[in-house]
């Protein structure tokens, strides 16, 4: 046989048998569906078990439906059941809105390259000081105010019920302007594999409108990519903690701060209605992601109809602007919330209606900074560690399923996505209990498999859908070219998607700096953090010290979104089509 | 019991593997407790959301680090993560080192843990600083009516006073008037929302100014007819609620956001329970200098603050080395500075040192402080199954969107 026809045999060969895969390579899958669903199948018996009244540590081991019963007595169950679903769904369609419309519109064009820069960083901003920094700004006497009261004349800030409001929509739009830029930045990475400027020449040709032709070509293509991400937004917006505690009613609250506060409780039977609560949580964000996926299948539906009938874009010009001012919006919301905490973090005494304190100084910094270059330490050591075992496991996993042939069930999916759909009230305390009997808690290394728990799936999330994309075909090609599996890996692959790994690894390093609950109960305190020293602070409302953690923490994770995106384009930048 | 008091270090003795530690220490032979206690790490856990404090527990470390004693402050946003840790590690068979060596911690999950036998003592009582404490004048030998017996030791006497703007209004000296001054002045008045430590106080404070018999409170709830010792409680509350900040339909999560709402003028009144901490707080701009303090005619609520040793401290010796440290009269001096710290001390002036009392004498309370004699009567803290159950109804009377 002519030997490329040997080779181009042999390589199909190996893609259907997967034989010459190397095993240790063939490992790595199972390895990482352990490392992501043990600690949550242990940490979820560990909540199921207190649902129905087993309590062993609080003396309680009758099994019965009491905590059940105790959940649905509780007067404030209905409107904190609808809280967290209004939030969720209503805060994930507005950020997949925003997110598609300004894409639509203004892809590849310099205001969005400036929107890109803007938003980026943003995505390392922790939940925790987004939401102080927009309860700032739109508080009654907050900055907003503060400026407009020389024309009010107020010299008192009006009572108005704003933050904290009962339908939580300012808890729903902190949640959209956290959300857009992570949905941003994830369908950016995404679209490099949907061949979208092709599409686009296509549709303009054809006489459609920039955001009709983008939204009837592009889009489908590009939302079969980000699917899961936007998934991920719907139940981390139902069940978030540390945000809706700032912005979300308090009368009653939402289903997860209520569980959190039931946890806390010195009566140790609250522990039961609290498990009951989470069992019913994790119920919630299932329902609602089924109602999601049914919306898909609604909206594919009536957009095939939309897209039939060859409408080339009458609303184009208003949707246009109305995408980048809706953009530039939420980026603006976060940027000024931090700029109030930047200036918090330098104030002596500031009082309602003056737009600036009296007197500025070091003297905050000067009684935070030992504190925080310590925790700066740890935090960098965890989030490195956590990012890079997730990088290898996940490439790992996915040279494996390339290699063999073999992709990603369905069904395999849905179990990479497990830890971010289970509330982590729900898994945690359980899981707590399991490190301690192995005597593996209060240690780093602990701290960074845990954090591996929330990691690895945003890795997978991230960079499995850009990896599948890949053309197989420039693989055959390097592989007539004498290439092996391992160069075809190293010298074809690594190299293309090299901007979807980098953007992936600093995502993963702000997840990790952004955890709190894990490192908290696994740690056992002991692992002192940036994020768990800042809101052990912020539950004292100082805005001082909240503006100079915040600070600290939004500079310590910028590194990495610069480097990511700025790396490709560096090394890559004599190859346009790799950085494109 | 004797018998079983005899037979319990013996069993101890059987079960430890390795010549247990924790068992041979005897808080009395205090040489050994500080020879034990050498290069030992204390995590404290404390609540982390007061600046003031956290500034305070550094500087205890570094006292202790001169007995060879390492300090690490673990700063909670809630007391009751470290009582969960404590629970997760007893019900996981870690009996031995656990990641908590020390809690500040409050009367009801001290009452909690003690129950539980999660509690490391009694010890207290056996402290070298023990001497100084003011036993008779002070209540730190109970807590929340429940007897301490050595489990805690306090280290800080907290009193409720009631924080005012005098720009804008005159101190009210009863519920009943600071309900007529919210009406003429509505929305500027709350206080945290229940359960939150504070603002449960707020409603205990209330419930005692109400109620025409104390003494009922001091016994459990469940001995009382609570229905109608609580009635002129929610008549109160129904009554404020529609005038306080924001219609009573958000609430400050906690003490210190109350300053920060009292800073940004939102409102002009708020409880505290610490009588330096209004002063403390406009020494670190937190709070405008406009601001003072009053008490009520018919004396406010006080009670002590404890640290506790849990059962399964790998450190029980440091631990021991913190609690006296901060009993010192030269800590105690420090903790009452209202540019420290401003709180109350524990120890008994005539029990010190000419040179310690003179100390004390000469600390300046602060601009927003009331002397000892202004705060008046210290009322006993009610039994703990009253504020569980005032704290609950509140929650569905208030708390719950009804």
């Amino acid at each position: 046989m002519h030997p490329l026809a040997q080779r181009i045999v042999a390589f199909g060969a190996a893609r259907v048998s997967g034989l010459s895969a190397p095993s240790a390579l063939g490992l790595i899958p199972a390895l990482t569906l352990l490392a992501m669903l043990g600690p949550v199948g242990a940490g979820v018996l560990g909540t199921v078990l207190p649902a129905f009244g087993y309590l062993p540590a609080a003396g309680l081991s009758t099994l019965s439906f009491d905590p059940i019963i105790a959940l649905f007595d509780w007067p404030g169950l209905t409107a904190a059941v609808r809280l967290s679903a209004t939030t969720g769904l209503v805060a994930t369609s507005l950020s997949l809105g925003i997110v598609t419309l300004t894409l639509a519109g203004w892809h590849g064009t310099r205001p969005f390259r400036m929107l890109e820069r803007l938003l980026s960083p943003l995505l390392s901003v922790p939940h925790a000081a987004t939401a102080f920094g927009l309860a700032f700004l739109v508080a009654p006497s907050g900055w907003l105010s503060r400026l407009a009261s020389p024309l009010t004349g107020w010299d008192r800030p009006p009572d108005l019920l704003i933050v904290q409001d009962r339908w939580g929509l300012t808890l729903t739009a902190g949640m959209v302007a956290k959300e857009v830029p992570f949905l941003l930045l994830m369908t950016l990475s995404a679209l490099g594999q949907a061949d979208a400027p092709r599409r686009m020449r296509v549709a303009q040709a054809l006489g459609y409108g920039r955001i009709t032709g983008w939204l009837k070509t592009v889009f489908p293509a590009v939302y079969a990519q980000i699917r899961l991400p936007v998934y991920v937004v719907l139940a981390y917006s139902m069940s978030v903690v540390d945000v809706a505690i700032i912005l979300g009613p308090s009368t009653p609250p939402s289903l997860s701060v209520q569980i959190v506060q039931w946890m806390s409780d010195p009566d140790l039977s609250r522990r039961l209605t609290a498990a009951a609560a989470a069992l019913l949580q994790g119920a919630l964000v299932f329902a609602a992601l089924a109602l999601w996926r049914a919306m898909e299948f609604v909206v594919a539906r009536l957009g095939c109809l939309w897209v039939e009938r060859g409408n080339r874009g009458v609303a184009d010009p208003v949707l246009r602007p109305l995408g980048l001012v809706l953009g530039l919006l939420s980026a603006l919301a976060i940027l000024a919330g931090l700029l109030g905490l930047a200036v918090w973090s330098f104030a002596g005494f500031w009082a309602f209606p003056d737009a600036m304190p009296q007197e500025l100084s070091f003297r905050n910094w000067n009684r935070y900074l030992p504190g925080i270059l310590t925790a700066s330490g740890t935090t960098a050591l965890i989030a490195i560690l956590a990012t890079g075992l997730a990088l290898v496991l996940v490439l790992g996993c996915l040279e494996s399923e390339y290699r063999s042939g073999r992709g990603l069930t369905q069904r395999g999916l849905w179990l990479i996505y497990l830890p971010l759909l289970v509330p982590q009230t729900a898994f945690l305390p359980g899981l707590q209990t399991l490190l301690l009997s192995l005597g593996a808690d209060k240690a780093l290394w602990a701290v960074v498999l845990v954090h591996l728990v929330f990691v690895l799936p945003y890795v997978f999330l991230s960079l499995g859908d850009p990896w599948r994309a890949w053309d197989r075909r420039n693989g055959t090609v390097a592989a007539v070219l004498g290439a092996s599996f391992w160069g075809v890996m190293w010298r074809v692959r690594l190299p293309m998607l090299l901007r979807p790994i980098v953007t992936t690894a600093a995502v993963a390093f702000a997840v990790s700096v952004g955890q709190y609950l894990p490192t908290l109960l696994v740690g056992g305190g002991r692992v002192q953090t940036l994020t768990t020293e800042a809101v052990a602070l912020a539950s004292g409302g100082d805005r001082r010290a909240i503006g100079v953690y915040a600070v600290a923490q939004t500079l310590a994770v910028l590194l990495p979104f610069i480097l990511a995106l700025s790396l490709p384009a560096i090394i890559w930048r004599n190859r346009r089509g790799l950085h494109g | 019991m004797i018998r079983l008091s005899n037979t319990l270090p013996l069993i101890a003795a059987l079960m430890a593997p390795l010549p247990a530690l924790s068992a041979d220490l005897d808080p009395s032979d205090w040489d050994a407790v500080l020879e034990q206690a050498q290069g030992q790490t204390v995590y404290w856990h404390a609540w982390g959301g007061s600046t003031a404090t956290n500034d305070f527990i550094t500087w205890i470390g570094q006292q202790v680090a001169e007995q060879g004693v390492t300090l690490e402050h673990v700063k909670l946003s809630d007391t009751a993560d470290a009582v969960s840790r404590v629970l997760n590690e007893k019900q996981a068979g870690q009996d031995e080192d656990s990641a908590v060596d020390m809690i500040w911690i409050n009367g009801p999950n001290f009452a909690a843990m003690k129950d539980a036998g999660l509690l490391y003592g009694p010890f207290a009582e056996q402290l070298p600083n023990w001497q100084y404490v003011d036993t008779t004048g002070k209540s730190v030998q109970s807590d929340f009516t429940v007897a301490t017996e050595g489990y805690e030791s306090p280290w800080a006497m907290a009193q409720v006073v009631y924080m005012y703007d005098s720009a804008d209004m005159v101190p009210q000296h009863s519920a009943e008037a600071i309900l007529e001054w919210a009406k003429a002045n509505p929305g500027r008045f709350t206080y945290p929302q229940p359960p939150d430590f504070l603002g449960s106080t707020f409603l205990k404070q209330t419930l005692i100014e109400l109620t025409d018999n104390t003494e009922v409170l001091l016994r459990p709830a469940d001995q009382a007819d609570y229905a109608a010792v609580t009635a002129p409680l929610w008549d109160y509350l129904d009554a404020l609620t529609p005038v306080l900040w924001r219609s009573g339909s958000a609430y400050p999560a906690s003490g210190p956001a109350q300053l920060q709402l009292m800073a940004d003028n939102e409102i002009d009144l708020a409880i505290s329970f610490s009588p330096g901490e209004a002063s403390t707080a406009i020494a670190n701009f937190q709070l405008p200098d406009t601001v003072r303090t009053f008490v009520l005619e018919k004396g406010t609520l006080g009670n002590a603050s404890y640290v506790a040793i849990p059962y399964n401290s790998g450190s029980k010796a440091g631990a021991l080395v913190v609690a006296n440290a901060l009993l010192s009269p030269q800590a105690q001096a420090r903790a009452q500075d209202p540019a420290i710290l401003g709180y109350g001390t524990v120890l008994a002036m005539d029990k010190l040192s000419d040179e310690d009392r003179a100390t004390f004498a000469a600390l300046d309370l602060g601009i927003a402080t009331l002397s000892p004699a202004e705060l008046g009567t210290a009322l006993p803290e009610p039994n703990p199954s009253w504020m569980t159950l005032i704290t609950d109804d509140w929650t569905r009377r208030y708390g719950a969107g009804q």
